[in-house]
């Protein structure tokens, strides 16, 4: 259980984190979202002790991060990947971090083992990629095996294969019973491995609900359907009461309509249709609307980070997964 | 099939799932042996210690034996002054590559973010910084002692004058080690104020070289005095003292130096502490 209490902290004049109160529940994966520069690194370095903050305070089962002897054993976090010294081997870095909390040696070869990395376990790591360091980061979170761990952006520079393997992983880890916190700013991410959600922007906390109300407040749901006489159809549609939007490439998409309705509906009047499919979504574009605000008052981000709001809502990272989970 | 390593299956430890978890591992005090146990492994798992304590080792026995080999050969006379004192110019510049393992030792941490790692890890900032400067210092202390010891030896052997008492062996061996190593912490510290290993290393060899090379170059009368102090409590000088072949006559004598370099490397632990206590990481 971690507990964050009016966390707060300033660089000069800018505030990073803002009056931040939230907890972590042990035996579930929160996640932590909000837009690049919302203060994410900022409060998990606050957490860690790592950064002072300026008023407040973080408590890791009631105890302040510096009153933990052997915090490995509590704690494990993965920060950043190359949070290690590259001219030396992946296990000499991780032997080092063990000996300081008295952990036996032998669980490096077994953390090391938990990542895939024994192959290159005496290699140095500065000759790592991204994703390799990633894993290395997330061994040496593992390896006092603590109720705790924090992963900050843990699938970057992973390729799909260990995407997978990382979300299974946490779930595997909150199983288990252990406190997952775990951070992002694609929405998508979190959505498929986080029960809880927390997200800030501007450092400030925008909400904080399980992952399951989220998704029912803010995700609409719709049905897509193509059909090759798609002028009968939408006829046939209005008449039934349906509005039908057209959604570019010859798709219509439909409010708040089931698909036995809709399949039925074009079955009756014996109409083709080439797709007719479930959509749920779209959870990216309702973080980006709830984050927005945040984000407009960023100086570095307004061009490219300006969300979108006025166009309708086309196909959306993770959403094939989505509906496929849903299937 | 080409990445080199091999997926696992989802991490299963043997205690089975739990309603919290906790770590199988017994958790217990941390103390300060976990912590140098971590450092030695630190810093003997990096190349640079290799490299500088390599250079240095060539540096005190080559230049060490080659003195040695010159006043043998020219059949100079050393003026009653003890054969030892020819390890000067190998201690000089030995000196240099235990100010760069001094800087790197924590400066690298900064430079490669490992710093958050080892503070996750160990958050009291005071043991991390004792653990690091104990091993350092013992590190260079014994190889120093050993290393001028050895050359001291040769020098004798080789250069057949004059006779070293006890003292000066002493003070040639152990005193130069204690003030060498000290040397070094001075720039760990500084190294942990500046948090770069380029800048701090700067700084430090700066402070080696610069008294005497602005003593140099002051003509004027008036800065006389100045030149004076500026000569005599130059780390070259404050070497030389030890060996007891200072240039000057008056300014620190016998065991002075080392008193200077300790208050002076206190002073500086003292606000490393302090820094690494209160900054954000």
């Amino acid at each position: 259980m971690i507990e964050l209490e009016g966390l707060t902290k300033r660089f000069g004049s800018t505030t990073a984190v803002d009056d931040l109160s939230f907890q972590v529940r042990p035996g579930v994966v929160t996640g932590f979202l909000g837009p690049n520069g919302a203060g994410k690194s900022t409060t998990m370095r606050m957490m860690l002790d790592l950064d002072n903050p300026t008023s407040g305070t973080v408590r890791i089962d009631g105890k302040h991060y510096r009153e933990l002897e052997e915090p490995l054993k509590y704690i494990g976090a993965l920060l950043d990947a190359k949070a290690m010294h590259g001219g030396r081997s992946a296990y000499n870095n991780l032997l080092c971090l063990a000996q300081s909390n008295r952990i036996p040696a032998s669980r490096v070869a077994e953390a090391l083992d938990v990542v895939g990395l024994t192959a290159v376990a005496r290699k140095k790591t500065k000759s790592f990629s991204l994703g390799m360091g990633q894993r290395l980061g997330i061994a040496s979170a593992l390896l006092g095996d603590p109720e705790i761990l924090m992963f900050d952006e843990p699938v970057n520079g992973l390729d799909p294969e260990g995407i997978h393997w990382i979300r299974n992983l946490m779930k595997t880890l909150a199983c288990q019973g252990r406190t997952i916190f775990v951070s992002s700013h694609l929405m998508s991410e979190m959505a498929l491995t986080a029960e809880h959600l927390i997200v800030i922007g501007q450092g400030r906390l925008l909400a904080d609900t399980s992952m399951a109300d989220f998704i029912h407040e803010n995700s609409r749901s719709y049905v897509r359907l193509r059909s090759p006489q798609q002028e009968r159809l939408r006829d046939v549609l209005h008449e039934s009461g349906f509005t039908a939007v057209e959604s570019g490439n010859g798709t219509l998409e439909i409010d708040g309509a089931t698909t036995e309705a809709i399949g039925e509906l074009a079955a009756s009047h014996q109409l083709v249709l080439h797709e007719l499919s479930a959509q749920r979504a779209s959870l990216e574009e309702a973080f980006m609307q709830m984050t927005a605000g945040a984000v407009e008052y960023h100086a570095h981000s307004t061009g490219e980070a300006a969300p979108p709001p006025a166009t309708p809502p086309g196909p959306q990272w993770g959403q094939s997964y989505q509906s496929s989970k849903g299937a | 099939m080409t990445t080199p390593y091999q997926q696992q299956a989802p991490y299963q430890p043997q205690g089975g799932p739990a309603a919290a978890y906790s770590s199988p591992i017994p958790v217990r005090d941390a103390h300060l042996g976990d912590a140098l146990a971590s450092e030695w492994t630190k810093i003997r798992s990096v190349r640079s210690t290799m490299w500088t304590l390599g250079v240095m080792i060539v540096l005190m026995v080559g230049l060490g034996v080659l003195s040695a080999v010159v006043v043998s050969a020219a059949d100079a006379d050393l003026e009653g002054q003890s054969v030892l004192s020819l390890g000067f110019f190998g201690v000089l510049l030995g000196s240099i590559c235990v100010i760069t393992l001094g800087v790197l030792t924590i400066a690298s941490e900064y430079g490669t973010g490992m710093i958050r790692t080892t503070l996750t890890a160990c958050p009291s900032r005071a043991r991390v910084l004792t653990a690091k400067a104990v091993v350092f210092f013992l590190l260079v202390f014994t190889l120093t002692t050993v290393i001028t010891a050895i050359v001291g030896g040769l020098q004798t052997l080789i250069v057949d004058q004059g006779s070293s008492t006890g003292e000066d062996w002493f003070r040639a061996t152990v005193g130069i080690a204690l003030y060498v190593a000290t040397l070094g912490l001075l720039s760990l510290a500084v190294g942990t104020l500046i948090r770069h290993s380029a800048g701090a290393i700067t700084v430090m060899i700066g402070v080696v070289l610069l008294p005497l090379v602005l003593a140099m170059f002051m003509f004027s009368e008036s800065l006389r005095d100045l030149q004076q102090a500026l000569f005599e409590y130059s780390i070259p000088n404050q070497i030389g003292v030890l060996y007891d072949t200072a240039v000057t006559e008056s300014g620190p004598a016998g065991w002075d130096p080392l008193w200077i370099m300790l208050g002076v490397t206190a002073v500086a632990l003292a606000g490393a502490y302090a820094s690494l206590n209160t900054r954000d990481v």
